[in-house]
């Protein structure tokens, strides 16, 4: 009944009015001993917590009534895609536009929209990283950015040392992160769900933190400066043509990681990985062996962002534990869980979203983690499967295929 | 097939609208880029700096500009993430800045310095204290209007061994990049004379609950004097936590510690304490009048930094005045040969890009406030 | 190292420990309820803080005796807070009862970010000094070098509230209501519990006792900052699992082991590596007991 949301959403309003009275309105700061009173704050909290709790009550009606009336919007969407999903010629131009559109970006925009962009696209990778873990292994993990971390040491130290040059980096990073990821996989095995978690979250901070003490060996806080760029032996690049450098090989790298993913899904391992998301204890009597899956989904994992890890310390030519804490590593699961568990294009969609939209809204920056985190909130109860949802595979056996084996067979 | 091709077009029309630059008029200003924390905990520390460049600008406009040129101020928010700074420092540089005031962090700044050196872009800091940006010699571009950190430990160092007689220090830090960099040139300094010796060299975990193991260690080794490089909130606790074990250990702490805030919260505790920070300069003419104009201007009093970054934009417009042009190798010159009146006092550059003029200066909290020791 | 030592270094790590635990039961009292990890508990814990600061702060004009401004900064930090953990529970976390258990918990780190930059952009970014509210005890004076006044009161607080808890829960109605529901909620809602008042009492409670230890933590280290709740949360966190989540006593348990496990490592070994001895200990008594110390291993149904 909407007259009964519009009265409960009045007295929720004065609940939050009164809820958040000291936080909001009264400001007491103990060094000058000053005691401010904000009354438009009041006000505003009156007046949103009331617009905000209609909708709210209202949302949740529809999702738990299982509305099948959906906004115009979401017809839209929804048919659009479904057009391009049936007909080839829509989805080959999709895909041709696309393609297009990526080799010709570096040529048509400036030094700081291709910035930006490989930051971006650093973090696709790290998204679809993680996708393998958490979206087909169904592992929380929460300590992920520590393989960010030692790709990008690894490649930073045995440069000091031992002059290793980028290109060869790139698999060496990649390779510590796996050897990493696997011997966090062996003792984190035998752990259920939110255990789990909080044992990956133990490890990620014990990697950031045995580097910002070991100071001798790492840097320490200070981190590792003016490591050198992605360089083209005997070709001496200015900066942009080093972005534009960057940009095509986090392209070749995002493009060889969703490859990996699309193979891995199609294949048994990553049948066996979803089959353990979906139901653990199942997959077991199947006689699937879930701790050799458990520790594969992991090691791929971790490979992808130790790669990636070794292109971000050559672009950022500055790295120091400070920029691998915990929130990176739920920032990464913000787009895992944004982009939709397990979907390919959501994670690549919606880590372009986490990571260019506060660069084009800086104006708004101080709102960003409050947005980030009611975002998450807001997903998790009304798109839990995220933006762009997986599709799975769907095996049918119509009325169509039965004709047909009987014409076939008998 | 109709639909296809207006698919296509739409497709091609959002993404070109997005990315489409749309030529920008190149009037004849001066842009000089502000880069820092604006945003998040840091704020703080960047956007006094903000202000000051600000002021600066506006007086110098209000003046008729540079050579006939109005300064245009471009604003980048960097949060004291490296990687957020190469995203500023590119965006900067595409905004075809002649300057740039900041970055504020020494990380921050590291990582975007390579970028401005490579445009060829005068970089001068009001806060970044990370000995190794001049130091090193790989930054030519940058200048700072604030003493490193090196500087700092030395006299810490020099205090506690002229003055207060100091034989056996225990050096803590808050493992962070500045605080442990303090630190470890307190180390280096004491290794380096056989007046005193380090007993303790331990970090702390910044926002811990409780500080007793490492004060109990403190007690053990005998130090008579404790080192501590790290922001006010962890040197407070510490304190407050020696004092009432009835430990009476002499406490230096560097400019992090060396803040109102530290002596509202150690409170009586906060008697006695040692600490480092640039040369008291608030009654020079010129910082009280860049006092009185942040009061008219911005309605309150300055933060951190600000006359540091007062006194940055002033060298800086100086420069490209005494320059005649903005052209990097003339300006980086004139930085060298000229001195500047500022609210830090007369200044002028070193080769390396350190201020000349700028100093530290012990200070003590003396009945509840800090007081500059000579 | 004389015994001296050891014994300071036993009392430091008793301190932690009790902080630890007045913020360890109310992680605990929650999953065992709704098998939910609240990350947004330490966010409850900081806003109780702030509020008590701000209540002081406001009554402190009014000229009152100290120890009243104490009683009614923590009782209406305790209310508010209570409220906060009311509310949260009814957005974040109602609506996802019924869906897997990854969605809740990505649900509540959301939760815990937007009440953190809440509180940052409607405060500040400061640190804010908390007053001393907590007097120095005569009686202490004589070991004022090794227990100092805030410390016995944590310790003290820390001790009545499991007591009073555990009796709560073991001779209650509602106690007895709450266990029901941890046992099996589809069979308590059929014996009449009423489900959705005892979750929210349980987060009623568990958030309350959050606020308390705000109050007297933030006593102790004489600060104020939107980012607290976060650091602490995250041993006391580490410490409930570690003891066993679900049970008080093993979140009790855990907390002091945590406590003394940094204490004497600082102390022993070296102050820098003090998280990762604390990371440590939680993985090596999850290696060895999956479920905690004091958990129960639960059989899964198939």
């Amino acid at each position: 009944m909407l007259k009964d949301k519009l009265i409960r959403s009045f007295f929720v309003s004065l609940w939050f009015a009164v809820l958040t009275f000291p936080i909001m309105v009264v400001r007491v700061n103990t060094i000058e001993d000053t005691v401010t009173w904000r009354w438009g704050n009041l006000l505003m909290v009156l007046l949103g917590s009331y617009a905000l709790s209609f909708l709210w009550f209202i949302a949740l009606e529809r999702k738990f009534n299982g509305s099948k009336k959906q906004t115009r919007f979401a017809k839209t969407f929804n048919t659009l895609r479904a057009t391009v999903g049936e007909n080839r010629n829509l989805k080959l131009a999709l895909v041709a536009g696309v393609l297009l559109f990526v080799v010709i970006f570096p040529f048509i925009t400036s030094f700081y929209q291709m910035s930006i962009m490989n930051t971006a696209l650093m973090y696709v990778m790290l998204g679809l990283g993680l996708n393998i873990v958490i979206g087909l292994g169904g592992i929380l993990h929460l300590g992920y950015i520590a393989f960010f971390l030692v790709g990008s040491y690894s490649y930073a130290l045995l440069n000091i040392h031992f002059g290793l040059n980028f290109w060869l980096a790139l698999p060496i990073g990649g390779l510590l992160a796996l050897i990493l990821g696997i011997l966090i996989a062996v003792p984190v095995l035998r752990l259920r769900g939110d255990y789990l978690a909080i044992v990956t979250l133990a490890f990620g901070e014990i990697t950031r933190i045995v580097v910002e003490n070991w100071s001798s060996l790492t840097g320490g806080p200070s981190g590792i400066r003016s490591i050198p760029r992605p360089a083209i032996p005997g070709l001496d690049l200015n900066l942009t043509d080093t972005a534009k450098l960057v940009y095509f090989i986090m392209i070749v790298l995002a493009a060889l990681t969703i490859f990996i993913t699309i193979r891995l899904k199609d294949s048994r391992i990553g049948r066996a990985l979803i089959a353990m998301r979906e139901d653990e204890i199942a997959c077991q009597s199947m006689g699937i062996n879930t701790t050799q899956m458990k520790v594969i989904a992991f090691a791929l994992g971790s490979v992808f962002a130790g790669v990636a890890g070794v292109v971000f310390a050559a672009n950022t030519t500055f790295i120091n534990p400070a920029s691998f804490t915990i929130w990176e590593s739920v920032m990464v699961l913000l787009i895992v869980v944004l982009g939709g568990m397990g979907s390919i294009p959501g994670v690549v969609v919606a880590a372009l979203v986490i990571k260019l939209l506060p660069e084009y809204l800086r104006a708004f920056s101080q709102y960003r983690m409050l947005v980030f985190g009611a975002v998450l909130i807001i997903m998790m109860i009304f798109k839990p499967d995220g933006l762009l949802p997986e599709k799975r595979k769907h095996y049918s056996f119509t009325e169509d295929d039965k004709a047909e084996m009987k014409a076939e067979g008998n | 097939m109709k639909k296809t091709v207006l698919f296509m077009i739409l497709l091609v029309a959002s993404v070109t609208l997005i990315f489409a630059q749309g030529g920008a008029e190149k009037a004849e200003t001066i842009k000089i880029g502000v880069a820092g924390a604006h945003s998040g905990d840091l704020a703080s520390y960047g956007l006094p700096t903000v202000n000051a460049v600000e002021l600066v600008a506006e007086k110098i406009n209000a003046a008729g500009g540079i050579d006939g040129k109005m300064v245009e101020l471009v604003i980048e928010d960097d949060q004291c993430k490296p990687e957020i700074a190469t995203n500023t420092a590119a965006k900067l540089v595409g905004e075809d800045v002649v300057a740039v005031v900041g970055h504020i962090c020494s990380g921050a700044t590291k990582a975007a310095l390579d970028i401005y050196n490579e445009s060829g872009i005068p970089t001068i800091s009001p806060s970044a204290t990370s000995p190794a940006l001049t130091k090193s010699g790989d930054y030519p571009n940058f200048l700072r209007t604030i003493a490193p950190d090196d500087a700092q430990a030395v006299l810490q160092v020099d205090f506690a061994i002229n003055k207060l007689g100091s034989k056996k220090v225990a050096v803590l830090h808050d493992k962070g990049d500045y605080g442990k960099g303090l630190a470890d040139f307190a180390k280096a300094a004491l290794d380096a004379t056989s007046a005193a010796s380090v007993v303790l060299f331990e970090g702390v975990t910044p926002g811990a609950v409780d500080y007793s193991a490492v004060i109990n260690k403190i007690e053990q080794s005998g130090a008579d004097t404790v080192i501590y490089g790290g922001y006010h909130p962890e040197a407070a606790q510490i304190v407050g936590e020696m004092r009432a074990k009835g430990m009476k250990l002499a406490f230096i702490g560097g400019d992090g510690v060396k803040d109102d805030t530290f002596i509202a919260v150690a409170g009586k505790n906060a008697e006695g304490v040692y600490a480092t920070a640039p040369v008291d300069t608030t009654s020079n003419p010129i910082a009280v009048a860049a006092a009185e104009e942040h009061i008219a201007k911005y309605g309150e009093e300055y933060g951190a930094f600000f006359l540091n970054a007062y006194a940055a934009a002033q060298a800086l417009m100086n420069a490209i005045d005494a320059a005649n042009s903005t052209d990097y190798d003339a300006v980086m010159k004139a930085f060298t040969s000229e001195y500047v009146e500022t609210p830090l006092g007369s200044i002028s550059f070193d080769e390396k890009g350190d201020a000349i003029g700028v100093g530290f200066s012990m200070y003590q909290v003396k009945s509840g406030s800090f007081a500059q020791l000579d | 190292m004389s015994l001296d030592y050891f014994f300071k270094l036993f009392i430091g790590g008793l301190t932690k420990g009790s902080i630890y635990a007045l913020i360890a039961i109310g992680y605990t009292m929650v999953y065992g309820i709704i098998g939910l990890i609240n990350f947004a508990h330490g966010e409850v814990y900081m806003i109780g803080a702030f509020t008590a600061l701000i209540v002081a702060g406001v009554f402190s004009a009014l000229n009152l005796p100290v120890v009243a401004i104490l009683a009614i900064s923590v009782l209406i930090a305790m209310l508010f807070s209570a409220g906060y953990g009311y509310t949260l529970e009814k957005i974040a976390y109602k609506p996802l009862r019924t869906a897997p258990r990854l969605s809740a918990l990505i649900s509540a780190i959301g939760m815990s970010m937007f009440l953190q930059n809440y509180v940052l952009l409607a405060q500040t970014s400061n640190f804010l000094p908390f007053p001393q509210i907590i007097p120095e005890f005569a009686f202490l004076e004589p070991v004022k070098q090794t227990l100092r006044s805030t410390q016995l009161v944590i310790l003290v607080t820390t001790a009545v509230v499991m007591v009073l808890l555990t009796l709560l829960i073991k001779y209650t109605r509602i106690g007895k209501a709450m266990r029901a529901t941890s046992q099996d909620r589809t069979m308590a809602l059929l014996s009449g519990v009423n489900v959705n008042k005892v979750i929210s009492m349980t987060f009623i409670i568990g958030s309350a006792t959050a606020a308390l230890g705000g109050v007297l933590i933030t006593g102790h280290t004489g600060r104020v900052h939107f980012y607290i709740g976060f650091l602490v949360g995250i041993k006391a966190f580490v410490a409930a699992v570690l003891g066993g989540i679900g049970s008080i006593p093993g979140a009790v348990l855990g907390s002091f082991v945590l406590g003394f496990t940094e204490s004497f490592g600082a102390g022993y070994i070296s102050s820098d590596y003090e998280d990762v001895f604390a990371f440590i200990i939680l993985i090596l008594i999850l290696v060895f007991r999956p479920a905690g110390l004091l958990g129960k291993s639960t059989a899964q149904k198939v």
